[in-house]
């Protein structure tokens, strides 16, 4: 993450509301597509959600990134809950253990073009996204 | 806690989505259309998303919800005016609303449940014709 980065703590769901206006305002002074664009706050909006349900909160942190060819924007999402014991079924699409449709996790997965996930049984859940210029 | 105004016109409820909703304002908003719909007797619903520059899973499912109760009570629902970009996203989120009618205005939307509302009267008329039928030939 570079220098700019900027730090949200979720613990509502008005800070989701928070982390989808500020991952919007990144993504237009990056220049994302508008396709771009609406795939990462829409990411975003599932990741910061699971942060706070299942995480019972955490923290968001949006920034540029700039790699020797292109630049993008990464989201790392940080909760210090249960974690997930099954990464695989967590990943399936349609499984939830929280009532919702199961396509948190899964979905998000397929709007960004990098998804790395963080987590262990008791020792919380760090999921990073990035979604790169095209 | 701000709440998503429901307006009545003529036979349908129009509803106008203009904020970024936190997910309880969407939650109210499903049961607010419930109770309208029992209150005013309309057999239309219209939602118009064209100011919503997203549409995740807790949206998408809230509308399904609110297309499944409003059928249960009599009412039919169209989503109207979704932005090209929030319809892809949807799809490649997995989430391709089944169940949701949609147009791609209010206009077409209120064509659409005009139309659908007509079919129902009409079948409602041949299946009291039959009946008539049926009692005068017996």
């Amino acid at each position: 993450m570079n220098q700019e980065s900027r730090l949200i703590p979720v613990a509502t769901d008005q800070d989701v509301v928070r982390v989808r206006q500020l991952v919007r305002t990144v993504a237009v002074e990056a220049k994302l597509s508008l396709v771009d664009q609406t795939k990462l706050v829409t990411a975003a909006s599932e990741l910061a959600r699971n942060t706070l349900v299942y995480g019972g909160g955490g923290t968001v942190e949006v920034g540029r990134v700039r790699s020797e060819i292109r630049a993008g924007i990464r989201i790392v999402f940080a909760d210090q809950g249960p974690g997930i014991a099954d990464l695989d079924l967590a990943l399936t699409d349609g499984y939830t253990t929280g009532g919702g449709l199961g396509l948190g996790l899964s979905g998000a997965r397929r709007l960004v073009d990098e998804f790395a996930i963080d987590t262990a049984p008791g020792k919380g859940t760090t999921i990073t996204i990035t979604k790169w210029c095209r | 806690m701000e709440r998503v105004p429901v307006l009545k016109i003529g036979d349908i409820l129009l509803v106008s989505i203009q904020i970024d909703m936190e997910d309880q304002v969407a939650l109210q908003l499903q049961e607010d259309l419930a109770e309208r719909i029992v209150a005013t007797g309309c057999h239309g619903v219209i939602i118009d998303i064209s100011t919503l520059d997203i549409v995740d899973s807790f949206v998408g499912r809230t509308l399904a919800t609110i297309a499944s109760v409003s059928r249960v009570l009599d009412a039919e629902t169209v989503v109207v005016g979704m932005r090209p970009a929030v319809a892809i996203t949807l799809v490649e989120l997995g989430l391709s609303l089944p169940g949701i009618r949609t147009a791609l205005n209010v206009e077409l939307g209120i064509e659409m449940l005009a139309r659908s509302r007509a079919e129902t009267e009409v079948e409602l008329d041949d299946e009291d014709d039959a009946d008539q039928a049926a009692v005068t030939t017996s």
